[in-house]
């Protein structure tokens, strides 16, 4: 399993702007590389992440081989009610980490 | 026509003698004060540092049994926030079996060996790097600790004297660019006084987590110089040099550098 590192404020007053931060671990191999023995090494990245506040989508990205190995998403959102927010990124070769976080507004 | 020869000898002498000029105490800087303000963020930061991803590896390898011995790291050290603070702010340490200074690597392969009973982690292979990564995190803000005593005292000076000589098709010492130039630019990147307070360290030029040596060695290829081998004595004492250099400075481990 990915490791990923997430940083929600666990509070914030409601309608405040916060900074979501998501880094994951995945090698972001491009596919464009030749390997020690010659042949092209198999492009294995992570394509798309969706982040969800209670069930609705607030941010999206699509990723291509020339984003960094363990992308780095940081993105703001409006703190609109307690709940859950969700991560989810999806790649190559079946590829698929999900991870929640709770943030409580006040 | 002598004039000369004896004002280009007293050039030579006065080159020599600058080559040999040590960094000040008061004016030595740590690689990370020498980063832009990103990529400071980036280290400061432990969910954006992503060194962090290698320290939360080597937490589970620090509970895992290991070897014949069947036994974790944990089993004989207990936590290792406590037990291996300030640890890699004193290594490398004279191995009092070997005699010769081990670096954490090396130190954390005696382990796996002779007390896990389990076959040594190859130099930098994920778990090893991890284990590194994971201990060199307790000292964090921990002053380099050096000992500095007669046993040391023959390495540090093989050491400084592979840092102070010329090698490689482009006839370089390390000296000549981290004593002599820190501070300026070689090519786009700045040239760093070279403390390895930082390591290992998550460079994103490797765009992965790498060890002290991999550093060196990549610098001995930028001077065309054969590098040493992973785990050699060179590069034991080499180290044991930069630490000894570095003396009294905070540990920022696990860095972040370009
Ligand atoms: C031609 C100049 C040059 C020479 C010679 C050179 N280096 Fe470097 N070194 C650099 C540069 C430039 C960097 C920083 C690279 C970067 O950030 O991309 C560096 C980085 C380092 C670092 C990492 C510092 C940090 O803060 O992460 C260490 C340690 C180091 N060098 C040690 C050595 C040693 C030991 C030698 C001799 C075997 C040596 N260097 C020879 C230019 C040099
Ligand atoms: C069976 C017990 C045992 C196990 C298992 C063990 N160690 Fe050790 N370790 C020791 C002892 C005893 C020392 C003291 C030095 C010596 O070996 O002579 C030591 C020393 C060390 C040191 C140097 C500490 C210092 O203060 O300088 C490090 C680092 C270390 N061990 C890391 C590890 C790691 C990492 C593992 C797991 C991969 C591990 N050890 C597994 C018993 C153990």
């Amino acid at each position: 399993m990915a490791r990923a590192l997430i940083n929600v404020p666990a509070k914030a007053a409601r309608g405040e702007i916060i900074e979501i931060k998501t880094l994951i671990q995945h090698p972001m191999e491009t596919g464009f590389r030749v390997g020690y023995n010659g042949a092209m090494i198999p492009r294995d990245i992570i394509s798309n992440f969706v982040c969800a506040y209670n069930g609705v989508e607030i941010f999206r990205a699509e990723l291509s081989s020339a984003i960094a190995s363990n992308p780095f998403l940081t993105f703001t959102t409006v703190a609109a009610e307690s709940g859950e927010i969700t991560f989810k990124w999806t790649g190559d070769n079946g590829f698929e980490a999900i991870e929640t976080a709770g943030i409580t507004v006040a | 026509m002598r004039a000369l020869r004896a004002l280009a000898a007293g050039l030579a002498l006065g080159l020599a003698a600058a080559g040999a000029a040590e960094i000040a105490p008061g004016e030595r800087r740590s690689g990370y004060d020498d980063m832009g303000p990103q990529t400071r963020a980036m280290q400061d930061d432990d969910s954006a540092n992503p060194g962090m991803f290698w320290v939360l590896d080597g937490q589970a390898l620090w509970s895992r049994k290991e070897g014949a011995a069947q036994k974790s790291c944990a089993d004989c050290h207990g936590g290792a926030e406590a037990g291996m603070k300030g640890v890699s702010a004193r290594h490398p340490a004279i191995d009092a079996a070997r005699a010769k200074p081990v670096d954490i690597e090396e130190r954390i392969n005696i382990c796996r060996a002779g007390r896990q009973q389990a076959a040594p982690l190859a130099r930098e292979s994920k778990e090893l790097l991890a284990l590194t990564a994971y201990i060199a995190r307790q000292s964090r803000g921990q002053p380099v600790s050096i000992a500095l005593d007669a046993q040391t005292r023959s390495f540090i000076a093989q050491g400084a004297a592979i840092w102070n000589r010329r090698q490689g098709q482009l006839n370089l010492s390390c000296a000549n660019c981290h004593d002599d130039n820190w501070g300026r630019k070689l090519a786009g990147a700045g040239v760093p006084q070279a403390h390895p307070t930082g390591y290992p360290v998550y460079r994103l030029e490797w765009q992965t987590l790498g060890s002290l040596q991999r550093r060196l060695r990549n610098c001995m290829t930028g001077m065309r110089a054969e590098a040493y081998e992973y785990g050699s004595e060179e590069f034991a004492a080499l180290e044991l040099y930069l630490m000894a250099r570095a003396q009294g400075m905070a540990m920022d481990a696990p860095g972040v550098r370009p």
